[in-house]
């Protein structure tokens, strides 16, 4: 694993853009891939009368107590160069899956599903079963449903996945350099460079990112909890 | 020509109960189908079987040419595509649109100037002008009635189906809409099953009533059938009603009206105007006998007439009377021995005006 501690060495007291760049970029890209990812299974996990739905929950619930590195170490099998999707991406494209950005989105996206998908699925949970019943014996189809009916009611809910999936692929750490090594501009996020920072004795360097790290994640945290405040949940008027 | 709906289906609810359903309903003229029952005896399933919310587990449901459920060729017609006009219990307006949206809701079908003028048509018949653009929440019980009705017919069903329609309203709102919507089934002249377990309600609406309980149908014949000459005792123990007569109001003041059955007058309750057919309802156990020739009392209907039947039933017994029309009277074993009662005998039948029940009809 290419973690190098020079670079950042000699940056003095200075804020690393280049790695708060990728990784608002890289939270950006997975919060709005799990938006319409996550839609379709937390809607399969609401409404599926199937036994067998504990699986696929539990799985999609995996990330949660799974230690990053576990999950990193069988991204990097999965996408590497002796895997068949690996391969099959290596053909596609030109160069192999891990190390690169590309990469590091895929590992995001599996570590942050139930961070988007929960919350989704909690929200579909709560609309009442018989206004959509009542949608479909109207005639309306079972997605024209889904977009005029459930997602207008499970808003906070839809608005609290993507946030928790943003905020947690922001301080994502273990998976990151497992999957996406330390590249600066390409793979180097805040919370790598933050401890690039400490291991180089840079304190001042790594005091400023955490700090802005910290102000985001509250300011995050502070929409989740206003948009899930009982009073305009669902409804404004009233 | 096909019976309009034919219906023979089961369905288990593991641990709860077992709903077995055999149903057939004529074809001509249009009818409006009560299924009657107390709570728990499946009433609201089967019309979520027909709407195609819940699918038995066995059996058909057939409407007119078309079937829409057949398990054993695997044919499960979705609810998008039954053309069904549906009123849950408790309306479920969208509280994401606005009364207008609900009515508009299912038209997405007609172009933007057409689902305009139904949408203007509907607001005119259910009387909801000025409230086009309040949101759901803002609504009396009566307007979220009026608009899921409307919302229901907007889409012009082959078959409207509606569950406990006036139940989650107050008395008064509930005898005015009641007869509105008998108003309103008429003119719709579509075929229509109506879940309810009120029998004002059952008698006002319905051409025919299922009575249900535990599940299965009991009894399906015309109202009057049903409730005074129940199949057997769990019938008549549902609907609770031993007289059900045909009347008509021949006077009304001040909300005591006379109404003449089989040439019998006798007085009532229910603001009826003059002239107005009506089902005369009385409870067995509201009526006293009297041996013939005896004091005066304060009831308003003493009736004497000839003793055609004595069904004892534990240590009560059912003793009908024929007053000009069939009247039942539930008096103890004790009191008929005392009276003497035996077919043949005459007595006189004592009611108070307000055990008198009275039910507006169709004619």
């Amino acid at each position: 694993m290419p973690v190098s501690v020079g670079k950042t060495a000699d940056k003095g007291g200075t804020v690393n853009w280049l790695a708060i760049w990728v990784t608002f970029k890289l939270a950006c890209l997975t919060a709005s891939v799990l938006l319409v990812v996550g839609l379709p299974i937390a809607y399969w996990l609401t409404f599926s009368k199937r036994r067998w739905k504990f699986i696929v929950e539990s799985v999609v619930a995996l990330p949660l107590v799974l230690p990053p590195t576990v999950l990193g170490f069988y991204i990097l099998v999965a996408i590497g160069p002796h895997s068949p999707v690996g391969r099959f991406y290596t053909d596609l494209v030109g160069h192999p899956l891990p190390f690169t950005f590309e990469g590091l989105l895929v590992a995001s996206i599996f570590y942050s599903l139930p961070f988007a998908v929960q919350p989704f699925a909690t929200a579909f949970e709560q609309v009442d079963r018989r206004l959509i019943e009542t949608s479909w014996t109207l005639g309306v189809s079972k997605l024209k449903t889904f977009f005029h009916l459930i997602v207008p009611l499970s808003t906070a809910g839809l608005i609290t996945g993507v946030v928790l999936s943003f905020a947690h692929t922001l301080g994502e750490f273990g998976v990151v350099l497992m999957v996406g090594g330390n590249i600066e501009g390409e793979t180097r996020t805040i919370s790598i460079d933050i401890y690039d920072e400490v291991q180089a004795l840079n304190y001042a360097g790594a005091a400023k990112t955490a700090l802005l790290l910290l102000a985001v994640s509250y300011g995050v945290l502070l929409l989740v909890y206003a948009v899930n405040r009982k009073v305009w949940v669902v409804w404004p008027q009233r | 020509m096909a019976a309009a709906l034919t219906v023979d289906c089961r369905k288990t609810f593991p641990g709860r109960f077992f709903m077995s359903a055999q149903l057939t309903l004529p074809p001509d003229p249009p009818c409006v189908l009560i299924l009657f029952g107390p709570s728990g005896s499946g009433k609201t399933t089967l019309l979520r079987c027909l709407a195609g919310l819940e699918w038995p587990e066995e059996g058909r449901i057939q409407f007119g040419s078309t079937t829409w459920v057949d398990t054993a060729s695997n044919v499960r017609l979705a609810p998008q595509v039954r053309r069904i006009g549906y009123m849950p219990q408790d309306y479920a307006l969208f509280p994401t649109h606005t009364v207008a949206g609900n009515i508009e809701y299912g038209l997405s079908d007609l172009s933007a100037e057409a689902r305009k003028e139904r949408v203007r048509e509907l607001i005119e018949l259910f009387q909801l002008q000025g409230l086009e653009q309040a949101n759901p929440t803002q609504l009396s019980g009566g307007q979220q009635q009026r608009v899921a009705l409307a919302r229901a017919i907007a889409r012009r069903p082959q078959f409207l189906l509606l569950d406990e329609p006036l139940s989650a309203l107050d008395a008064p709102t509930r005898a005015k809409l009641c007869s509105e919507l008998r108003l309103l089934l008429k003119q719709l002249a579509i075929p229509a099953v109506v879940v309810t377990h009120d029998w004002a309600e059952a008698l006002t609406l319905g051409d025919v009533i299922a009575v249900m309980q535990g599940g299965t149908i009991l009894q399906t014949d015309s109202p009057q059938e049903v409730f005074s000459r129940p199949v057997n005792a769990e019938v008549a123990k549902i609907v609770g009603i031993e007289t059900v007569v045909q009347g008509q109001v021949i006077a009304s003041d001040d909300g005591l009206a006379t109404v003449s059955v089989n040439g019998t007058s006798l007085k009532g309750l229910g603001a009826n105007v003059s002239g107005s057919p009506v089902y005369v309802c009385i409870r067995a156990e509201d009526v006293l006998l009297e041996q013939a020739g005896s004091g005066i009392t304060s009831a308003r209907n003493r009736l004497s007439g000839l003793v055609t039947e004595v069904l004892p039933q534990g240590v009560m017994m059912t003793v009908t009377v024929d007053c000009g029309f069939p009247l039942r009277a539930m008096i103890t074993r004790g009191a008929g021995k005392e009276l003497g009662l035996k077919i043949g005998s005459t007595v006189v039948a004592t009611i108070k005006a307000g055990a008198v029940h009275l039910v507006p009809r169709s004619v």
